[in-house]
């Protein structure tokens, strides 16, 4: 599906920058404390400390499973950007690895979307500098 | 913490007309508002020493200089602009007293403006990582998943909430001033589009201009002024993550941290409040604050909800203007004077009889932030 009117592009900003090179290879990427094993999301959290122990070493850059279970959803009836079709869904899973991330659910109609189930992370070109992460179902 | 019960009043209200404004400036409804509030205290504006105003987003110039300049204020001894978005309101009021109290001010005005109905819409501020690539925008969407989850986790129905937007409809017409007094049935409510599923157009609060403002002052000032005082009994403030997502607990708001610091300032019980005004975004924010806050136990706020409990008439009346879902959408300050009119008792029609202590809740951002006041005649 080609939309007519761009997407509005993600902000990328040198802390996330490897993220966003590596959806570009299909990976998803998380930062993980070497300090206390912490989890975050390189594109939420951007700061160089660990919001769990406070640690200031370099977070390692991991590669996720990209799996994970749907936590809650809800589907876009309203529009507020001429690059979104109505009726789109915006679901937040909760990752193996503990975070929880948000992204549009592909693959399957709206109505069969349900809480828990089991969902990967597969990966959106919207232009030549950003490639999107985004879900469908998974086998349990 | 008790230090701080009964020492300050709330002396003076000040309005604007509201609804769609388009020949008013953001700037002269500020200072409507604040002139109202002034003269409504038996004030002038060179009484006032301290002024404490929150963001604007239609207008970024009304900042506290500019009314201190628009109100021809030579000095002051408190000025600043604070920023819990939704929830600044009760915030300021709480900061205000504390100032007082501390003896830096005497009589702080705190001013509010916006003009979603008429002014261009303004683009939603960043910083929130990707959430706009993915066509999350605003705070409804986000409220949403967080109601969503909520009916997942305790069962909570469309029906239930919808319960909610019948009930302060039911205010509302009982308001001249409300935007919204045409009768709304709860069929209304289930075949009314979605914005953002399961949440529909009438969970959703409306949009308007105007502004509002009231005047802080000490108990011992204000027994000198005309109005009937509203004593700050006590208040609190809760504040999470902001962003729903990576949000410790997504559906801990801060408002029970805030409730309970309340509480336990004014040294009383959920049971013990008359008259409720919650900030009401949307009609979940409703059910989540009565559970938050111990009107209820968590799960529990949809069927709290039901049978008229918090109707006018019920065990605890909530939104008696008709809030930001049917009255006007003036942010924490909807709740803020409709509570204190209660207890002056000015509410007319929609009066709460012998309304002795209210509680006013308002909530900023995919309900992060959170601010309680407990206010009594």
């Amino acid at each position: 599906m080609t939309d007519q009117i761009p997407k509005p592009d993600p902000e990328v900003t040198p802390e996330n920058k490897p993220y966003w090179d590596a959806a570009k290879n299909h990976e998803l990427l998380l930062k993980k404390c070497v300090d206390c094993g912490h989890y975050r999301s390189p594109i939420y959290i951007t700061a160089n400390i660990c919001p769990n122990c406070g640690s200031r070493k370099p977070a390692d850059w991991v590669k996720a499973s990209g799996r994970g279970k749907v936590y809650t959803w809800v589907v876009m009836h309203r529009v507020f950007h001429p690059g979104f079709e109505p009726e789109y869904p915006l679901v937040i899973a909760e990752l193996e690895e503990g975070p929880r991330m948000l992204a549009n659910m592909r693959g399957i109609p709206n109505s069969e979307i349900k809480a828990g189930m089991p969902v990967k992370v597969i990966f959106e070109k919207l232009n030549e500098n950003i490639t999107l992460p985004q879900f469908a179902p998974a086998d349990k | 913490m008790a230090k701080f019960k009964d020492k300050c009043a709330i002396v003076g209200l000040g309005y604007t007309p509201q609804g769609k404004l388009p020949d008013w400036t953001v700037r002269e409804l500020f200072l409507e508002a604040s002139r109202n509030a002034i003269d409504d205290a038996g004030l002038k504006p060179h009484d006032i020493d301290g002024i404490l105003v929150e963001l604007c987003w239609t207008d970024p110039t009304t900042q506290c200089w500019a009314l201190q300049q628009d109100l021809g204020i030579k000095e002051l001894s408190l000025s600043a602009n604070y920023d819990s978005m939704g929830a600044s309101g009760g915030c300021k009021i709480q900061l205000a007293t504390m100032a007082i109290e501390a003896g830096l001010c005497k009589n702080v005005l705190i001013a509010f403006v916006e003009k979603t109905a008429t002014a261009p819409a303004v683009p939603y501020r960043g910083g929130m990582g990707t959430m706009m690539a993915y066509g999350l925008f605003g705070a409804m969407p986000g409220i949403a998943l967080l109601a969503h989850r909520h009916m997942i986790q305790y069962g909570t129905t469309s029906e239930q909430l919808g319960e909610v937007a019948v009930t302060v409809r039911k205010h509302a017409m009982l308001n001249p001033k409300a935007q919204m007094r045409a009768p709304m049935t709860l069929e209304d409510h289930q075949k009314s589009r979605y914005v953002a599923w399961p949440l529909h157009l009438l969970d959703c609060s409306i949009l308007s201009d105007g502004a509002r403002a009231c005047v802080v002052t000490s108990a011992k000032h204000a027994k000198d002024l005309p109005q009937p005082p509203v004593y700050i009994m006590g208040f609190g403030q809760g504040h999470v993550v902001m962003d729903p997502v990576h949000r410790h607990d997504p559906l801990s708001t801060g408002a029970a941290r805030s409730g309970k610091h309340a509480f336990k300032m004014a040294g009383i019980k959920p049971k013990d409040v008359d008259v409720l005004g919650l900030y009401d975004a949307t009609t979940y924010n409703i059910v989540t604050q009565l559970e938050e806050l111990g009107f209820c136990k968590r799960g529990e706020g949809g069927s709290f909800v039901q049978n008229g409990r918090i109707g006018l008439g019920g065990e605890i009346p909530v939104n008696t203007s008709g809030g930001m879902l049917s009255e006007v959408y003036l942010q924490g300050w909807t709740g803020i004077p409709e509570v204190v009119s209660q207890l002056r008792g000015t509410c007319g029609e929609r009066q709460v009889k012998d309304a002795e202590i209210g509680l006013v809740t308002n909530q900023g951002g995919f309900i992060c932030f959170h601010s309680t006041l407990i206010l009594r005649r």
